[in-house]
């Protein structure tokens, strides 16, 4: 058996799996582990070690390049068996004689790791979604802005995730502020610095309340759907939403205002007043259909 | 009047739109340019209010002033509420906060009917003329058009905008006639037309170009229907529909159920129909547009309107018993979507794996396929259901909801969670 530690980055666990794989150990004769979970864990193979040759000629050890974005994906996930089975579904496809592997949404293994990779992207998809960026500052000569924002991740993705914001907003600096990665936008460079514990931003953006004005606005009251909100839009995500403060009271308060819908004395028609183009309308023929 | 209340009575104003979607736009990105916006991949939701709405652009109206008297509308003319008109550097500034701060994916204009069709569309027009040549704004803009507006005026709001639409609000011109007496349906039905051809050049051109590309036209049109303000039945709804899509190519119809508004109007009814109607709708269509359906096939003569209790596809199944049970391991694509639970993309991953597995019943569970809903439909390497269980009177009770207390009594069954993620997903 061997123990393979790694840190916790497709990366890394792409040049031991290539290793492996060309050695010819069987996923079976691995236990995989990463750092972030055992920082230090005595008597693991911890460095890479030095390339060996490939073993005799056996089956083609490519692999598509879907199943490449598949493990980069999945690699994002904290789940601890991730690693073993990237590896067990790589051996699969190439020793294993089953290069149709990932066609087979029925087999198990398959089937974890895209439910692995399909959580990491409805992650990436809500950071996107409700990252909120506030202004920190303005720069008083060039009048170039800078905004910054907090965001929990459920997942490692904010490498994955950040590519799209320097392209939305490439014009203005920004920083993305997580626990597991901050990602800085300068207007020429996207960097990544370590994560931090808290978040640090105290004051809320001057637009906020602008912002829940028109969250408020835009609900109807008269068709209340309480958990089609929150299948897209968890509670866990709440805390960081300015406009979030205000659901409950608008879900408290709907009956009520559409009662009054209800008991509001419906109001007759008013005739249409003088204007020509009224007139008009009524007198353009309708165009052949 | 300050930028707080306009905001409030012109956001309340726009919400009875439903169309929301940011996708399908021309793929464009603010890399290399002085404004901020992209636009290209999936639309995104920003956030979602509790009517389970998404709320993905900002909503507004430029005024809430009307000539019309569209009785299913709190801004017609008939009505008492407060009135309020945004300039458009007011809704330039908004849409570049708003946007900034990643609270939307870019602005939905329309606005009410002011002096005239043209006059109205100039005011949306210069609003994303601003966004777009002075603020270089490379998000999303849908702008809401007026059929009787000059078709150069439409034209140049396809231009700026990635997607352009008219709502047909009602399916029959009597319906027109009786609740928004200013609308016609052949001048809505020929301004779709003009847009669809405008759209349909661009494409082309685009596509042939051999140089410099022409500049980007909206990529596409929608257009929404109300449901439950006057007798239209779901057969007309949809056969309007499908006749839209087909003749004008709509990315979308929106179905939006008339609920009760703070200025009711005489003519109205005065009981919304029940919030499931617009979903078994919205259903319908998708089984229209992906699945091979035929309007004919959903609704018959003795029941024009869809079953509020069974999804259109299984009431479908439950009616042509005969066609089934299908082999999941033998039968055609097309035979397989009609399959109940069954959606596009279970019956792609079927479709794949059984190029290299016979598919058992263990091999469904993986799948995560409703098992209740498909069994009785389907035949699988190691089970064929009892000829008698599908033919028995009892097949259709087995799917009908136990009696039980609605939460808010729109005399309907309300969707269940796995109804409203089929309903983003398409699947049935």
């Amino acid at each position: 058996m061997r123990t393979i530690v790694i840190e916790p980055t497709f990366e890394a666990w792409r040049g031991r799996a290539r290793e492996l794989l060309l050695e010819g150990v069987p996923p079976e004769q691995v236990l995989w582990s990463d750092e972030a979970e055992e920082p230090c864990l005595f008597g693991a193979e911890t460095a890479p070690s030095s390339p060996r040759p490939p073993a005799s000629a056996g089956p083609s050890l490519k692999v598509s390049s879907a199943f490449m974005d598949l493990a980069r994906t999945t690699a994002a996930h904290t789940a601890a068996s991730r690693w073993g089975a990237l590896y067990r579904l790589l051996w699969r496809q190439t020793r294993g004689g089953e290069p149709h592997v990932l066609a087979l949404a029925t087999d198990p293994d398959v089937r974890q790791i895209q439910g692995w990779a399909g959580a990491v992207r409805r992650d990436i998809h809500k950071m996107h979604a409700f990252v909120r960026f506030r202004l920190a500052d303005t720069d008083e000569t060039t009048g170039r802005e800078y905004f910054v924002a907090w965001f929990e991740p459920e997942y490692r993705i904010v490498p994955l995730a950040t590519p799209f914001f320097k392209k939305r907003f490439a014009s203005m600096d920004w920083s993305i502020l997580t626990p597991h990665a901050c990602a800085h936008w300068n207007g020429t460079h996207l960097h990544f610095t370590p994560g931090q514990p808290h978040n640090p931003i105290v004051k809320e953006d001057t637009l906020d309340p602008l912002w829940r004005t028109y969250f408020r606005s835009i609900f109807n009251p008269a068709r209340l759907k309480v958990q089609a909100m929150q299948s897209e839009m968890p509670k866990k995500y709440w805390k960081n939403l300015p406009e979030a403060s205000l659901i409950q009271e608008m879900i408290a308060t709907s009956q009520s205002r559409m009662q009054e819908m209800l008991d509001t004395e419906a109001r007759p028609a008013r005739p249409a007043p003088r204007n020509a183009y009224l007139d008009s309308l009524r007198q353009r023929p309708a165009p052949e259909s | 009047m300050d930028i707080d209340r306009k905001l409030e009575i012109l956001a309340d104003a726009a919400k009875y739109d439903a169309s929301c979607a940011s996708s399908g736009a021309t793929r464009k990105d603010s890399r290399g340019s002085k404004g901020v916006g992209s636009t290209g991949g999936a639309g995104i939701c920003h956030s979602y209010t509790p009517d389970g709405r998404c709320v993905s652009l900002l909503k507004v109206l430029m005024t809430n002033v009307c000539l019309y008297d569209c009785h299913y509308c709190i801004n017609r003319r008939s009505s008492n509420v407060q009135r309020a008109r945004f300039t458009p550097e007011e809704i330039v500034s908004l849409t570049l906060d708003f946007y900034k701060r990643n609270y939307i994916e870019g602005l939905f204009l329309s606005s009410g009917i002011i002096q005239s069709a043209d006059h109205t569309m100039e005011l949306v027009i210069s609003v994303a003329r601003q966004l777009r040549e002075k603020h270089h704004f490379r998000g999303y803009i849908h702008l809401k058009t007026i059929p009787e507006a000059s078709p150069e005026l439409i034209a140049v709001a396809g231009r700026l905008a990635d997607r352009i639409s008219i709502n047909i609000e009602l399916p029959t011109q009597q319906g027109l006639d009786l609740l928004a007496p200013e609308k016609n349906l052949a001048r809505t039905e020929a301004a779709m037309g003009h847009i669809r051809e405008k759209i349909d050049e661009n494409r082309e051109a685009r596509r042939t170009a051999v140089a410099a590309k022409p500049p980007p036209f909206a990529t596409g049109q929608s257009t929404q229907m109300l449901v439950g303000a006057d007798a239209a039945t779901d057969a007309s709804i949809l056969l309007r529909a499908n006749h839209l899509s087909g003749h004008y190519r709509l990315r979308r119809v929106y179905y939006s159920g008339f609920s009760p508004i703070p200025e009711p109007s005489v003519i109205l009814p005065l009981k919304p129909p029940p919030l499931v109607r617009e979903h078994r709708l919205y259903q319908a269509d998708w089984l229209l547009r992906f699945y091979g359906f035929h309007v004919s096939e959903l609704t018959t003569e003795s029941g024009p309107n869809l079953d509020l209790h069974l999804d259109p596809k299984l009431a479908w199944a439950l009616r042509n018993r005969g066609s089934f049970p299908i082999d999941l391991n033998k039968a055609p694509r097309e035979s397989l979507l009609r399959i109940p639970g069954l959606g596009v993309r279970s019956v792609d991953r079927i479709l794949s794996a059984r190029r290299h597995t016979r598919l058992r019943l263990a091999d469904l569970l993986q799948l995560r396929l409703p098992m209740k809903k498909v069994m009785p439909f389907i035949i699988t390497a190691d089970y064929t259901p009892a000829r008698s269980g599908l033919d028995g009177d009892a097949l259709p009770t087995v799917f009908m909801p136990p009696p039980q207390q609605l939460e808010f009594s729109f005399d309907g069954p309300s969707p269940t969670p796995e109804d409203h993620s089929a309903s983003r997903s398409g699947e049935l």
